[in-house]
């Protein structure tokens, strides 16, 4: 449970995923922020104006699935690292992930590298897409791996360090 | 001899960088004393990004707040900030004293602005003086301010937001976090601090805390067992970890002994975590012209630390007379801010803490 | 152990120097603080209580307590963790009270 280990339950994420249906249609972003926290910076930061608040900053951010358009801003933006984009529109069977990273070394375009859980389990090797950094301020990086479908909802994190490269 | 002041500011830490900026923004003269020998404060260490809203710098690093707010006293023409500089006491008749340089200074202020923070707990248990026990704010600075690995391997008791946040911050630095272990039934910092670890592989294990720790000379290990739910240890739960290093995150206390000195109504409020002045509004105390801001009045996040710091400084202005309209505004401002940082569920134990104060000061709560 | 790369900062470590441990040369550097220095070189003892003789380490590291005394030039009760590091101190661990000089 949540407030006992730091996992978000089935129940909790049921509550911000996005429908099957929008899912497929492109890129989304999904808050996995559950608790009433005074904190906004990703109503801010969302071009789209997506994101939103009600009735005040200690709302959970709530994402309007049909203005967002996946741009991951809102993934550098979020203090507490809890927004995560996730693609399954691509029609072969792969997803992309794409996760916020703060540590050192960080993977390389085309490199392997080991996918965790939202418990740290591993759950196999994947190939980083794209490795973006939130510039000199911001400086978390955005890290988007392709994964199998059915691992989309599950890779959330990385092993630090021993990269692969890719074929 | 004794240099006549016009506010003096107790700490140049969140609280009080943003108490001079707003005093002196308002057009007062401002002089920060701060014992350290750089300005910031506890924010020299904080890689993380804070909270809050726009107002409070919120997404920014705590590190890069403090330096945009040094920085910016830095360069501003009405405020001195001395370093190294630790203040002595304050006296009867107004004045205040310190050391600088094996010097004892003495001001005259016209008012004062108490924000010197705060100090970390301690926890009982059997061996807990051997060295490797560290505060985890000592270790925070050992690492982002020293640049020091500072354990190959720990173990956080404590999963409040220090725990949480320096937890993750030893991960940073290359650090072997083998768990954050808690007393209380349940996780008491924000989850999102915890879902980072916790996906970086560190467990959190509430319900358990350290029975005692081990070792020759210095720490080699800890016994942890698991606590029932009147707080008691359960026998045969104890387990045996080695550990090189152990962490304390098990609360602040406020560093009020300059406001007991100067003979500020003081209270004992839990929800504070400590003694703490009796402060107004406008955060000024029960001596007339020594106000309080920032943890020393009560332990809170850095942002409210940051919005009582500016309201104290635009009181400070108002009550000297500076840019008064404008000011009082900014006051009604920062009062808003509060609020709103302190409505969430978050913000219950603050709340009660300052509806105690209220109630000893006779008056309604800020 | 010093922390040669890190995500989010730099250090500014200032020029290398070297200063005495129990009269064993340490190297340091003068941004950093003795008890920064000592403990990059694997010392976490700094001295010993008054009556017990139990071994001291810091606790808080930035000059609230005062775990860290040490003996520095002959000077007792000095806070380590708020003391910057300079080219041939002398840093003594703390028996006790430490005995102030004349």
């Amino acid at each position: 449970m949540l407030i006992k280990d730091g996992i978000p339950t089935k129940e909790d994420l049921a509550a911000v995923l996005p429908s099957e249906e929008r899912l497929a249609k492109g890129p989304v972003a999904i808050t996995e922020c559950f608790q009433n926290i005074a904190c906004n910076p990703c109503v801010a930061a969302c071009p789209q104006h997506a994101i939103s608040m009600e009735p005040d900053i200690n709302a959970t951010p709530k994402v309007d699935p049909d203005k967002c358009i996946g741009c991951r801003l809102c993934v550098k933006a979020c203090p507490g690292l809890a927004i995560f984009v996730v693609d399954m529109s691509r029609p072969e069977d792969k997803a992309l992930v794409t996760i916020p990273f703060e540590f050192l070394p960080v993977p390389q375009k085309g490199q392997l590298v080991c996918g965790l859980n939202r418990a740290g389990e591993e759950q196999g090797w994947f190939k980083v897409t794209q490795a973006v950094s939130g510039g000199k301020k911001n400086m978390t990086w955005m890290l988007t791996l392709e994964v199998p479908k059915e691992l989309a909802m599950e890779v959330r994190n990385i092993k630090v360090g021993g990269y692969r490269d890719g074929e | 001899m004794i240099r006549d002041v016009e506010v003096l500011v107790i700490g140049g830490g969140p609280a009080g960088l943003c108490a001079a900026q707003a005093a002196a923004g308002a057009g007062a003269h401002v002089l920060i004393l701060e014992r350290d020998d750089v300005p910031g404060g506890q924010l020299v260490k904080q890689t993380h990004k804070f909270f809050g809203s726009e107002r409070q710098y919120a997404g920014d690093r705590g590190i890069f707040i403090g330096q945009m707010l040094v920085e910016e006293m830095t360069n501003h023409p009405n405020v001195e900030i001395m370093t190294d500089t630790t203040v002595l006491g304050i006296y009867e008749d107004g004045v205040v004293t310190a050391l600088k340089d094996e010097q004892h200074l003495k001001f005259r202020p016209k008012k004062i602005i108490v924000a010197t923070g705060a100090a970390e707990k301690f926890l009982t248990f059997p061996n807990n003086d051997l060295p490797g026990i560290y505060g985890a704010g000592a270790v925070q600075t050992l690492m982002n301010v020293g640049g020091v690995k500072p354990a190959d391997k720990v173990i956080m008791v404590g999963a409040g937001n220090i725990g949480l946040i320096v937890s993750y911050q030893m991960l940073q630095a290359g650090v072997d976090v083998v768990c954050v272990v808690e007393a209380a039934p349940n996780i008491g910092g924000f989850l999102v601090h915890a879902s980072k670890l916790r996906r970086a592989g560190v467990p959190i294990c509430t319900g358990w805390t350290v029975k005692e720790a081990y070792g020759d000379g210095k720490l080699e290990g800890v016994v942890l067992c698991r606590l029932d739910e009147k707080w008691q240890p359960i026998e045969g739960t104890e387990i045996k970890v080695a550990c090189d290093t152990l962490c304390l995150a098990v609360g602040l206390t406020p560093l009020a002994e300059l406001c007991w000195q100067a003979g500020c109504h003081m209270e004992f409020i839990r929800e504070l975590s400590g003694h703490v002045p009796v402060t107004d509004e406008n955060l000024m105390t029960s001596v007339e012209g020594i106000y309080a801001a920032g943890d020393v009045s009560g332990i809170e996040e850095a942002s409210s630390a940051m919005v009582e710091g500016r309201l104290a400084g635009y009181a400070v202005a108002v009550s000297l007379g500076y840019d008064v309209e404008r000011a009082q505004k900014e006051v009604e401002a920062a009062r808003a801010e509060l609020v709103e940082l302190r409505s969430g569920p978050m913000g219950g134990k603050i709340r009660a803490g300052l509806a105690k104060v209220a109630e000893k000061r006779g008056g309604a709560s800020c | 152990m010093r922390l040669e790369q890190h995500p989010i900062l730099q250090f500014d470590r200032g020029e290398k120097v070297t200063f005495t441990f129990n009269g064993q040369p340490v190297e340091g550097y003068t941004h950093e603080t003795i008890a920064a220095a000592l403990h990059a070189a694997g010392i976490r003892e700094l001295g010993h209580s008054q009556n017990l003789n139990r071994p001291r380490g810091l606790f808080c590291a930035i000059g609230n307590c005062s775990s860290c005394f040490m003996t520095v030039n002959g000077e007792p009760n000095v806070r380590v963790c708020v003391t910057k590091v300079k080219d041939g101190m002398e840093v003594v661990e703390q028996e006790g009270k430490g005995v102030v000089k004349e």
